[in-house]
């Protein structure tokens, strides 16, 4: 054992957790998705399979694998397969410095908001690539969209986050967690409630969920960027997005719910309460409302969230260093 | 270095390669459809893209014909009237309407009182099932999931009303020359009745829910305004003319059946964008369960089939009429010419859908992508009325 240092160790157990915990959050999260929009729109969801068809999602991994992988004619082999890759692989990265529970971390960085803001911004490139290299036009478009809007939505994003961290005087994620206290009112949404809003919506424009699902809006795009993705190529990029959606509402539940904080129960249950509470806020809003047109989207962005997050910074950055002085 | 093989496969057909003649440099055709998520059936539309702007737009039509204008000509009359309830499944009774309409005015035929109001009455329960259809589809084509589970849920209690009497559920083959094939039976007046109070309860909760929703208001409010001078160029009828201001209603333009006695309105709307063509349809849904409850009120006792109705191998008398009714999508017209044989000798039908698609040619030009798809929604295409 001594010839492996404690910290690679650790590592490896934390992805190899990380692998699975992604694999069973996707199962989950397909299954609570259907079933809550099968709620919400008065029908039972899927109900055959298993208990309440719990077993659904798993029958639709293993039918999603062993379909045939298609390459559409004139496509480009390489950047065509790289990229469910890409969009799959950062997010593993992501989960790393993720603090679940107090000292339950697989990479205790002091940088951790950095690397998966970092990291998170692989995504686009995947979308880029998949609609590129797959010679459809639906892709293509989808693609320039994916672009345009996880560049300006990562703008207010990295903004509201800022604001949380210059309170907190750290990126590092348990650091921010651990100022925080058991009670509502001493997490940070109370001091920065509309930071927690802009980060919230910016989320969704990140995570191309409903009502930005621009890059694959279907009634527009058939499947936008990944229109021609059969089986497993098409898994990973869904198996991304709920990974990706886990993701955001961890950094939420890290930044403004005040992580594994709470009352009676165990850190880490509280933790995982608040993510699925998240999760559930956004399944709500994709079965909710309309999806939202392209400009608008941008307007949205550029001409509301954007200078609320500035706003929102400077007041900030003011107010602490007033208190620096005081 | 990737050099592409030749992408002669993207080249695309006949009507792809003459429309992109004409296009501007460095612009993207792309051919919406025969199979995409938003035309709702085999609608294709080729279009020339700079971005994501429409710079042109061209329908293609014909991937649904089924030559119902010439089976008009191998078949007797009353062989006929099944066709006319598969040319179009959204309002199939109104179809069936304009044909034995037609039929009936050419043959002299007198049809029933008690048959006009349940003729009334199903073609407007028929009516508010084709808008519930058209709202849920047009919610769908704009990104919100939810609303058409609950238009169906509605349908389905229009369609459960309507089996009763007809015996199917969306293409029906209801109405006989010289009436209907059966009367409205308890159950089914029962369930009406039941029906009208419930669906009025459900309108003003997608009214809070769905149509003052601040992202579809956004999404239709002044897209795709259509001039009334459009409209009448292209001869666009039903929600879509009314939706640009336009007060022509068939019902009391040219008023036939027991219409004149029943009190209603003919919703119009200034808007003339997308926003004013839902409202028409949210308020005329209303309107049917007004014109509904007051013929269930009037409806007389009597025959429902006229006293030696035609039989199948009746002969429609020489001569020529045309016969209109108002659809769900605007005017449907019949045009019945017979030289006294077994068969019809001609018909022409008229389909309100095939006018108001030729707009939007015209109206799409220089709007975004997903513009087009909410103008192309709002005007209630149903593809097998356009090709017939």
């Amino acid at each position: 054992m001594n010839a492996i240092p404690a910290e690679l160790l650790r590592i490896i157990i934390g992805l190899v957790a990380i692998a699975v915990s992604v694999g069973l959050i996707g199962l989950v999260m397909v299954w609570v998705e259907r079933k809550v929009a099968g709620h919400i729109q008065r029908r039972p969801g899927p109900y055959e399979v298993g208990p309440n068809g719990l077993i659904q999602p798993l029958c639709d991994a293993l039918k999603l694998v062993g379909k045939q992988l298609f390459m559409p004619k004139g496509a480009d082999p390489i950047l065509f397969w790289l990229a469910p890759v890409l969009a799959f692989l950062p997010v593993l990265l992501l989960f790393l410095p993720l603090p679940v529970g107090d000292g339950l971390q697989t990479l205790d960085v002091n940088l951790g908001l950095l690397l998966i803001l970092a990291f998170s911004g692989l995504a686009v490139l995947s979308v880029l690539l998949a609609g590129w290299a797959s010679n459809n036009k639906y892709g293509l478009l989808g693609a320039a969209r994916g672009v345009a809007q996880a560049v300006a939505y990562e703008i207010p994003l990295l903004l509201s986050v800022l604001a949380v961290s210059f309170v907190a005087g750290s990126l590092d994620l348990a650091h921010v967690v651990k100022l925080q206290g058991t009670w509502p009112w001493n997490w940070n949404i109370m001091t920065q409630p509309l930071a927690f809003l802009i980060y919230i919506v910016s989320a969704l424009g990140e995570t191309n969920r409903a009502p930005f699902d621009l890059p694959e809006a279907e009634s527009e795009l058939t499947a936008g960027f990944h229109t021609e993705y059969s089986g497993m190529g098409f898994g990973l990029f869904f198996l991304a997005e709920y990974a990706n959606m886990v993701v955001v509402c961890s950094v939420a539940t890290a930044l403004f719910l005040g992580g594994w904080h709470g009352p009676v129960l165990p850190g880490p249950v509280w933790f995982v309460l608040k993510v699925s509470a998240l999760m559930l806020l956004m399944v709500f809003v994709r079965w909710t409302y309309p999806r939202v047109r392209f400009d608008q989207l941008l307007v949205i962005n550029w001409k509301w969230l954007l200078p609320l997050a500035v706003a929102n910074l400077l007041l900030t950055a003011f107010f602490v260093k007033l208190a620096q002085f005081a | 270095m990737t050099t592409y093989q030749n992408n002669d496969h993207l080249a695309g057909d006949f009507y792809t390669q003459n429309f992109a003649k004409t296009a501007g440099e460095g612009n993207l055709i792309l051919n919406l459809g025969p199979q995409h998520p938003s035309t709702h059936g085999v609608l294709r539309v080729v279009v020339e893209l700079d971005g994501e702007y429409i710079m042109r737009a061209e329908p293609i039509l014909g991937y649904l014909h089924r030559m119902h204008e010439k089976m008009a000509e191998v078949k007797t009359a009353a062989q006929f009237i099944p066709n006319m309830g598969r040319v179009d499944y959204g309002h199939a009774l109104g179809w069936n309407w304009a044909f034995v309409g037609a039929a009936e005015k050419l043959g002299g035929i007198e049809v029933p009182e008690r048959a006009e109001y349940i003729r009334v009455i199903t073609c407007e329960l028929n009516r508010i099932a084709s808008h519930l259809l058209w709202w849920g589809a047009y919610l769908l084509d704009l990104g919100a999931f939810t609303p058409i589970m609950y238009a169906f849920d509605d349908r389905e209690k229009v369609l459960d009303i309507l089996q009763i009497p007809t015996g199917s559920r969306l293409t029906y083959s209801y109405y006989r020359i010289g009436g209907v094939a059966q009367d409205l039976n308890a159950d089914c007046i029962r369930r009406i009745q039941e029906f009208i109070p419930w669906f009025r309860s459900r309108l003003p909760m997608y009214k809070d829910l769905v149509s003052d929703n601040i992202i579809l208001r956004k999404r239709i409010e002044g897209i795709g305004a259509i001039e009334q001078d459009t409209c009448r160029r292209y001869g666009a009828t039903g929600p879509v003319a009314r939706g640009s201001g336009i007060n022509y209603d068939v019902r009391r333009a040219q008023p036939y059946s027991v219409y004149p006695k029943l009190d209603f309105v003919v919703p119009t709307s200034d808007l003339k964008d997308a926003r004013g063509r839902y409202d028409v349809r949210m308020i005329e849904m209303e309107q049917s369960l007004r014109i509904i409850e007051q013929a269930l009120d009037m409806m007389p006792e009597g025959e429902v089939l006229v006293k030696g109705a035609p039989k199948p191998s009746w002969k429609v008398p020489a001569g020529e009429t045309y016969f209109a009714v108002e659809g769900a999508r605007g005017k449907i017209g019949a045009y019945v010419v017979s030289d006294g044989g077994k068969n019809i000798y001609r018909t022409k039908l008229r389909a309100p859908g095939f006018c108001n698609l030729s707009l939007f040619a015209e109206v799409s030009q220089g709007t975004i992508l997903a513009d087009a798809v909410a103008i192309l929604g709002s005007l209630d295409l149903i593809i097998p009325e356009i090709d017939r």
